[in-house]
Formats: C-alpha cells, structure tokens, sequence
C-alpha cells in the first residue's frame, strides 16, 4: 500500500510539510542543546560533536579490517568483520570463530538482548546468538531460518527478528517456533531484506527493491512503504514519501522512522515524511549503507563517503580528503553554510558501514578498521 | 558378590541386616520384600531435602505424591504434609525461610509455600518443565531452571511475572546458589547439541545473580548427565556429579567401567581449572551419581549414587592433594578414588537429594524408590537411623516382631511409634493404614527399583536408568555388540508411551519388551545374570506404564494454531504441490499412523549408512518427538529440520522436496505437537 497523497493534494501537502519541517526544525535546534552530541551553539559555525579517533586494524587485534557492525554492550566492544567476531575488552581483542561455533566468519549484522546480555550474530552462513561465551547457530538446514545470509537483527522482548536474502523472519524464544515473512504473505514485492529494527510496538524492515515494511506488534498488520513516484533515480516527490524503494537500512526510535536507501535517507514520525539527499543536506553521499537513530531529532548516516551526524538542523561530516587521506571534518548549518573544522583524526576508512554509541562516544565499522570516536569536550 | 545379591540366601541376610538397621549406628540393606500387588499405588518417593534456617524443620519433596513433607527435624515425627503440583523435582528455601519455593515439572507451575503457616500461598505458572528453583538473597528474582525449554526463566521474585529467560545446556535442571549469593550454577541433564559422534559437551551455566544473566560457562567435556552442584562455605570449592560416557567406542564389555565413568567435576579456587575426578573403584562402582554436598568445614565431600545404592564419602584435603600432585586425566583411572574416597555407605534404593545439618554431624538422604530417609552420623559414616516416610513397604514389612517395636510417643499425632523409624504402632499388626501408606510394594514399584538399580549388571556398573535418564533417553548414540563393532550406530529413544509400539530396537528385532528389557539386556548390557521371571514381569511392567508427559506445544483445548495446521494438512497429504499422487509409503501418515505415530512396521527411507547392515527401519513413535534430538536411526540429524534438509535428497523419507521453507517449518510444527 502506497503511503503518499493523491496528486490533488499535492500543494497542500507540500504547505503542510513545510510547515511542519519549519516547526520540527525548531524543535530540533532546540533539542540539540540537550544532547550530549550537540554540545551548544556558536555564533556562526553549529558547535557539532568533535572526536579524537582510535582506530583498530588487525594490527592491535582486529580479526578483520573490514568491519560490517559494531555493537556497545557497556564496557564491551562487538566487532563484525569478514574474517570473526571480534570481542573487545579489557583492551584486549578476542576473536569468535567458526571453530567456535560462529555459523560463518563473516559477520554482517549484530544485535543485543539486553535482557540477557546475548549477542546475536546474522552472518553470512546464518545466526548465531552468543551467550555466556557458548555460541548456538540457527542455518536453513538446522533450523526454520529462512536463509543463511542474514543482513539484519533484532532483538524485541521474547522474539528475534531477522533480515535475511530470503525474506524475513521472526523466531520466539520462547516456543522455539519461526515465523516466515515474505511475498507470499506480506506486502513484500522483493524478498531481499537488508536491515530490522524491532520495537514493542512496530517492527520495520529495509527490503531492497521494496521500501520499507511496517510490522504493527498489536494488530499483526503489515503495511509498506515505497517510493510514491516509482523511479530509481529520480526524486520526484520529495518528502511525499520514502525516498527510495532500495533501503539499506533502517532505525526506529522515539516513534520515529530513520531510512537508509542508496539514493538519499529519510525520516518518517508517522505522519510526514522528510527526505536527506546531499543537494539540499549534509549528506556526504546519497549511499548509505546504515542509519542509527539516537533518538526523534538526531541520527547517524554511514555513507560510502564517510560518516554524517544530524542533529535536526546541522549537520556534521567525519571524513578523509581522498586526495591526501588526512581527516576531514565538515559542517554544515541549517542555511546552507558549509565550514571545515580542523581536526587531526578521522575514522579508519570513507566507507562507513556501521555505528553504534557508548555514551557520548561513538565506534564506527569501516571497510578498513573500527574506529572509536572519543568526544572531544 | 553383587550377582548374588536376588538370590535367597542374599534376601534373607538382607532382611535381617535390614531388620537390625532399625537401631541406631547399624546400617540399612535392601531386603525383600513381601509379596507385591499390580494395584497402582501412590508412593511419596523422597528426591530432596531441606533443613529450615535455623535447623528445626526437616522439608522432603515427595515427587510421586505430589507433596511436601514437614517433619521435625531432631524427631523426625511428621508435622504436616503441604499438597503441591504435579511431579514436583526441586525446591528451595528463600534466604530468611519464609518461603518454601517449589518446582512443579509436570503442571508447569512453581508452589509458593509460607514456611509460618505450612500453606501453598502462591502457584505461579512458569514453561516449560521447571525443575528447580531459586531465589536470590534479595529477594528481586526468581530462578527457575526448565528441563523442556533449556534456559533458566527469571521471575519477580515478589509477584512470579516472568522477566526473561537465559540460554542454559540442554535439559537444564538443578541449581546451586553459592554461599555468597552472587552465582548460581546450573547443570542440565542432557548433552548441548554438537556434531555426530564427537564427544559430548555439557556446561555448568554460571549466572550473575544480581545482573541475572549468564557469566561464564564451565565446560564440561564427554559429559552428558550432570546433576546437584555443591559449593563449600568459604566458596573456594565447587564440585558436580555427573555421567561420564563412553559411547563413543564399541560397548563390548564392562569390564573396568566399559560402558561409563561416575565422576565428579571439581571448580573454584581451591582447584584452579576445572578437573574431572571418578568416583569409581575396580568392582566398587558409584553408578548415577546424583546428590553432593560439603561439610561446613570442607573436610568431607559426600555423593549419591542411584544406581549403586550408596553415598561415597570423599576427605577433601586428600582429593585436593591428589590433584595438585597428580596430572590427568583421572576420569577413567579406577585407582584414583582409593586416595581420596573415605568409604561407601550404603543406603535406601535410588538416593537422590542430600541434607547436612548446620554442624555437619548428621547428613540426611532421600531414598526415593523406599519412601525413607537414610541418617548418616558423619563421624561414624554410618547409617544411625532410617526415617521411614508414608508409604513405606519396606520398612514395614520389617516391623512384624513386638521386639522390634520400641515404642515412643508421637508427639504430632498422640499415637505410638516406631523410636526410629516413626511408623505408627498400626504397622506392626498389619492393619489397614493411612491410604497415603501403601501397605505392599506393587509390581509397578519393584519394576522401577530394577529400572533404576546397577545392581543387576557385572559389578553393578550399570542401569536402565544410565541410558534413559529419569525414565526417558540420554541425547546419545551407542556401537553395540548385536550388531557388530562399528556397524549399526543407534540413537538412544524415548521410553514415554512405549506400550504397544512393538517391535523394538531400530531394526524391528524385538518383538516385545520382554525380550527387549531380558535376554538382550542381561546378555548385551549388564553381562551378568538374567533377572528372574517376576523382575523381568515387574520391569516390562514399569516402562509399559511410563505415560508420555504433558505436550508442551498443543493448546490448551488441543486446538492447532494457523502454523501447525497447515502442517497438519501436509503430514496427512496424498497429493504433492504438482498434483501428482505420493505413494503410500511416501507419506508421512501412513508409516507414522495411528495415535503414537507408529505403523510399528520396518521401511527404507534412504537413511542407511556405510557402517548399517540393513536400511529397513523399524518407525519410531513420534511421542513428545520435540523433545529427543538428535533424530535417525543414527542420530545424524541434530534437529528436525535437518532429516529433511540433508537427508532426504531422495524423498524416500517422505515426499517432502517439493515443499519451500515456509511449509517444512509448518510440517514441524505441527511435529512438535505429537
């Protein structure tokens, strides 16, 4: 079902929409005082988070360099990489492998219970839930997993969602049972599930080539969401609906719906959407490969271009020059104005595939290292 | 000799051992017992045990009658019986005593017991199959280690809301807290699911009690059957009982523990990494063992053995000498017990849970298949007295002279009693009883003391029960000699709801259970002697009255869920997804047919091995089949899924290749109802 409004309602929609961007907009500045991302405001230049960056290869330990996820779980560090799962502590890295149990050595997505303190682990040979230390792995031929390629998981009170190359699925920890979601019983037109974000309310899927999928807790409802005007590589209708049907990923938060597609991102509360493209944001590429949301107003944008911060008005980019590889750090201002803020580290690598937060530091997953972020006060 | 041990002249020396094991400092033997009747009849069956904090109240966990047993504890006179759920496995006290919590396994619940006025105060529902339960010294959470689900649900420990679950090893079930209240261990009864024909692997599960979740798991390898932990008081010493098998080689023989070491694993500071040590001597065997603890002192550790009928009484400053003098492995070592095992006390039949008094001095145990509870005096290492709990035969049977009759007062109950046993003066004139007091041990009874005995087999090594724990299966695969060395490799099967799915054995060669449970297994087994015709009767008896428990997967009113109907419709399909017709015996209800899910006929269904003589297959029932992996004949498929996944290419396992996956998942769910 298309979620954008006939084309009569068009200008009204566009009246609203502005409106609402002016009024989220101010809400958003305000809320960037409160974040410990935003720090405050200067006079000219939005003061936006800065970080000193230390970046681990398998030079310190690293079981891989190219590094798909991260996770935080307190103290400890969770690294996905081609080659293991990597477990920092204590300053020390500890590798997960197949020999382990890991259903496949390259790791792409994870999640945590944090009921529990597992780890889950979507590879690309299957899940594995690593818990206490013993690693327990879900295949097709083991189990009722949908496909061994699983790009995404999440963890929902009893349940665990999974994003696989063959649909969706959902196994309750409590009955052992899995539930499949594909296009023979959801809105689903392709079955290539990239990303899951699960909430107690709603569950979404980032379907490749099928926007967005909504999955309503209450009432077993699915619903989908795609790009209203139909075309790969033209934007249409902006903020008239998603920005486009191939999404990467996808992060629900507050109530509101952050989506990663490989032709700009977007923003969803339910009602309006609002749509990222590097033309008329900080965006430092249309690519984007993962989104987090830290909450209503703030997300995290990881880019084939580097990593970009939002904090509802102004935008932050941590990058390097391609020409001479030093750090690069950008930002931008809610008119417009773009300014380079010196700084003498950046993340391990442009191509940015993962974040995740430990209190007010970030770890980020690079095609060559994972780099931590320490915010600079 | 143990052989000897059913003959005549054995019953009557027991009998009368048995007889002077009524007074204090003498020791309890096995005696016959008088003539036994088919009636089903309700036995309290004692499996644990607890003394009140400050020392007054002796709690038993009566399993078969469904019953907690108040007694005092320096009397042992009877102060109330609390009624509970069904099949309860394991209690625990809260830390202050006021709450008695109970682990109902078979009604999924757990019975909350105010310890002031002796009532079930609360039944929490809890899945899937508790058998333990254990609340930490805050009183924030409940821990409830469930058998059927693997993992150990957390509850609120004031209101029983579940709060979540955490991974444990397969058939998680006793739990240990330690002396500080900051870990809980858990032990699970079944091997964690590995690779075919590898050893196996289990874990003690160590779980934060604060954070309530899983820290650290101890592994435990070629372990499968890990029972009661105990923690000394200074929290340095941690020791396991387990089952050590040896199925990985052909079970050619007995000799030299062929078939299992009975083992102990030891943890913790004292020890520094985790040690397997046996309990086992050449022809003095601790078969099953079950229950431990640890004096307050550390200076003894004590083990039940089910199987063998004794406690073994281990010094623990000369185990822990011999392990830091001497490298292992030990497992297998029948010479090492001699420096550290004290001695081996016998007991009541199937001794299961253990209870030390406060001082140390007194150790109490549950002798299951006798309803009584042996008193040990730990200085002597004797049996000081033998309580006797309703429904006691056997000691009954024991109490037909005056002159064995002292008689005291009972104080709960205004009557006469037996000084030690507590028996009311009825016993002796053989006058009806209380209907809680069965006064004749029934055949079903005596079948199951066989069933979980080692008594029967060479030096008493071996039981049914080894291999089909609590009356079920092991999760293993066995090389018996029938079939030749390293040929017919057999999955262990479920013995619930066995009757009337004859033949038996994987390729059909049984024709009953008779011949199943007599000649095959003296001569295959136990390697011993035959049982005599009434034991043999008694023990076809038992496991043909072992109903299947409760289906944790159907809904309350047997209705099927959207899922498990659809895999309804494809387990009794005639017509693939093409349209064509599937032969008879390519569908799944017709070799699986009738009410067990057995035709109780042979088929090939393209699973045989270069190592099998036959592919011709006798059809398992499908009883509780959610429960039993891994699955074939063999044991090469580790999970449902996977005996169609891989080893079905050919469709001779049912027509199952045209399904996708969504389809299979609902043919297994439906599965899991059966």
């Amino acid at each position: 079902m298309k979620k954008f409004a006939n084309k009569r309602w068009i200008a009204v929609m566009l009246l609203v929409v502005a409106f609402a961007a002016t009024a989220v907009r101010c809400g958003f500045a305000q809320a960037a005082q409160r974040h410990p991302h935003g720090a405050s405001t200067a006079a000219t230049v939005p003061l936006m988070p800065r970080f000193r960056f230390e970046n681990y290869t398998t030079a310190n330990g690293l079981p891989a360099n190219h590094v798909y996820a991260v996770l935080v779980d307190g103290d400890r560090i969770w690294a996905g990489t081609d080659n293991g799962l990597g477990l920092y502590e204590d300053g020390k890295w500890k590798t997960y492998s197949t020999k382990d149990g890991l259903a496949h050595r390259a790791v792409l997505s994870l999640a945590l219970d944090k009921r529990t303190g597992d780890v889950w682990a979507g590879t690309m040979g299957g899940l594995s839930r690593v818990s206490g230390g013993r690693i327990v792995s879900y295949t097709q031929l083991n189990s009722g997993l949908s496909n061994d390629v699983v790009y995404g998981v999440s963890v929902e009170g009893e349940n665990v969602w999974v994003a696989t190359a063959s649909g969706a699925c959902r196994l309750n920890l409590h009955t052992g049972e899995w539930s499949l979601y594909n296009e023979r019983n959801t809105p689903m037109r392709e079955i290539w599930v990239y990303g899951v974000s699960a909430t107690a309310t709603k569950v979404y899927f980032a379907v490749w080539g099928s926007g967005l999928l909504e999955y309503d807790q209450k009432t077993g409802r699915w619903d989908l969401y795609d790009d209203p005007d139909g075309e790969t590589e033209l934007v249409l209708f902006k903020d008239q609906g998603l920005i486009h049907d191939i999404v990467s990923s996808v992060s629900y938060v507050d109530g509101i719906v952050w989506a990663a597609t490989y032709f700009g991102d977007s923003r969803y509360d339910g009602r309006y959407w609002h749509n990222f493209l590097t033309k008329d944001s900080g965006l430092p590429s249309n690519f984007t490969n993962f989104v987090k949301g830290v909450d209503a107003n703030h997300a995290w944008f990881c880019t084939d271009k580097g990593l970009a911060y939002y904090d509802g008005a102004n935008w932050a980019v941590y990058t390097r020059s391609l020409s001479s590889h030093k750090p690069v750090m950008t930002v931008r201002d809610a008119k417009g104005n773009v300014t380079e803020i010196p700084v003498t580290s950046g993340p391990a690598h442009n191509y940015i595939l993962g974040i995740d937060f430990q209190g007010s530091d970030i770890w980020v997953a690079t095609a060559e290292g994972l780099s931590h972020g320490i915010l600079q006060r | 000799m143990s052989r000897l041990r059913t003959s005549l002249g054995a019953c009557l020396t027991a009998l009368a051992a048995a007889t002077l094991g009524c007074f204090p400092g003498s020791e309890i033997v096995h005696a016959a017992a008088a003539d036994g009747t088919d009636e089903v009849l309700n036995y309290a069956s004692p499996v644990e045990l607890l003394f009140s904090p400050d020392g007054s109240r002796l709690y038993v966990l009566c399993q078969q009658s469904d019953e907690v047993r108040v007694l005092n504890a320096t009397t042992y006179a009877p102060m109330k019986t609390i009624a509970v759920g069904h099949v309860p496995r394991g209690f625990s006290l809260s830390a202050n005593g006021s709450r008695l919590f109970v682990a109902n396994s078979w009604d999924d619940t757990v019975s909350v017991i105010d310890t002031q006025l002796l009532e079930v105060v609360a039944t929490w529902p809890v899945r899937a199959e508790p058998s333990s339960v254990v609340e930490d010294r805050a009183g924030k959470y409940l821990f409830v280690a469930d058998r059927i689900s693997d993992d150990v649900a957390v509850l609120n420990a004031q209101t029983g809301a579940e709060v979540k679950r955490l991974l444990a090893g397969r058939g998680a079930s006793y739990m240990t807290l330690a002396p500080d209240g900051s870990r809980l261990y858990v032990t699970h009864v079944y091997p964690n699911p590995g690779p075919h024909r590898t050893p196996p692997e289990s874990e003690i599960s160590v779980i934060d009690t604060a954070r309530a979740e899983v820290v650290d798991r101890i592994p435990l390898h070629s372990i499968a059957g890990v029972f009661h932990v105990a923690i000394s008081n200074d929290g340095r010493l941690g020791a396991a009982a387990e089952l050590h098998p040896k199925n990985l080689v052909p079970l050619a023989h007995l000799e030299h523990g062929g078939a299992f070491a009975d083992t102990l694993t030891l943890f913790g500071a004292d020890v520094g990494k985790p040690v397997e040590i046996p309990l086992d001597e050449l022809d003095r065997y601790a078969a099953r063992p079950f229950g431990v603890a640890i004096t307050p002192d550390k200076s003894r550790l004590y083990v039940t053995s089910g199987g063998s009928e004794i406690v073994t009484v281990i010094d623990v400053a000369r185990l822990l000498r011999y392990i830091h003098t001497h490298r292992g492995p030990y497992a297998e070592d029948l010479s090492a017990s001699a420096n550290y095992v004290v001695t081996r006390i016998p007991t009541g039949r199937d001794p299961r849970g253990v209870a030390l008094t406060q001082d140390g001095s007194r150790l109490l145990v549950a002798n299951r298949l006798d309803d009584t509870v042996s008193v040990i005096d730990t200085r002597s290492n004797r049996v000081a007295s033998t309580v006797a709990l309703a429904g006691s035969k056997q000691l009954w049977a024991l109490h037909f002279g005056d002159e064995m009759f002292a008689k005291i007062p009972d104080p709960s109950q205004g009557r006469t009693q037996c000084a030690n046993c507590h028996l009311d003066e009825r016993h002796r004139q053989g006058s009806k009883m209380d209907l809680t007091r069965p006064e004749q041990v029934s055949a079903l009874r005596r079948g199951e003391q066989a069933f979980y005995t080692s008594r029967y087999s060479f030096q008493g090594q071996i039981g049914c029960a080894n291999c089909h724990i609590d009356s079920t299966f092991d999760g293993l695969q066995w090389d018996l000699e029938p079939d030749g060395f390293a040929r017919d490799i057999v999955d262990n099967r479920l013995l619930e709801d066995v009757k009337d799915t004859e033949p038996y054995k994987w390729n059909g060669g049984n024709p009953n259970l008779p011949t199943e449970c007599g000649p095959r297994t003296e001569k295959y087994f136990w390697r011993s002697e035959n049982y005599d015709d009434r034991t043999l009767a008694d023990l076809t008896a038992y496991i043909n009255s072992l109903p299947p428990r409760p289906n944790r997967w159907r809904m309350p009113d047997e209705a099927f869920t959207p899922a498990q109907e659809r895999g309804k419709a494809i387990f009794e399909r005639a017509v693939d997804k093409f349209g064509a017709p599937i032969p008879l015996a390519n569908r799944c209800s017709y070799c699986h047919s009738g009410p067990k899910g057995t035709s109780q006929k042979s088929f090939d269904v393209g699973t045989k091995k270069p190592t099998d003589d036959s592919g011709m297959l006798d059809t398992p029932q499908l009883t509780n089949i959610a429960l039993t992996a891994p699955y074939l004949h063999d044991g090469s498929a580790r999970t449902l899924e996977e005996i169609w996944t891989i080893y079905n290419p050919g469709d001779k396992h049912g027509r199952t290749n045209d399904l996708i996956k969504d389809e299979l998942n609902d043919l297994i769910e439906y599965l899991r109802t059966r």
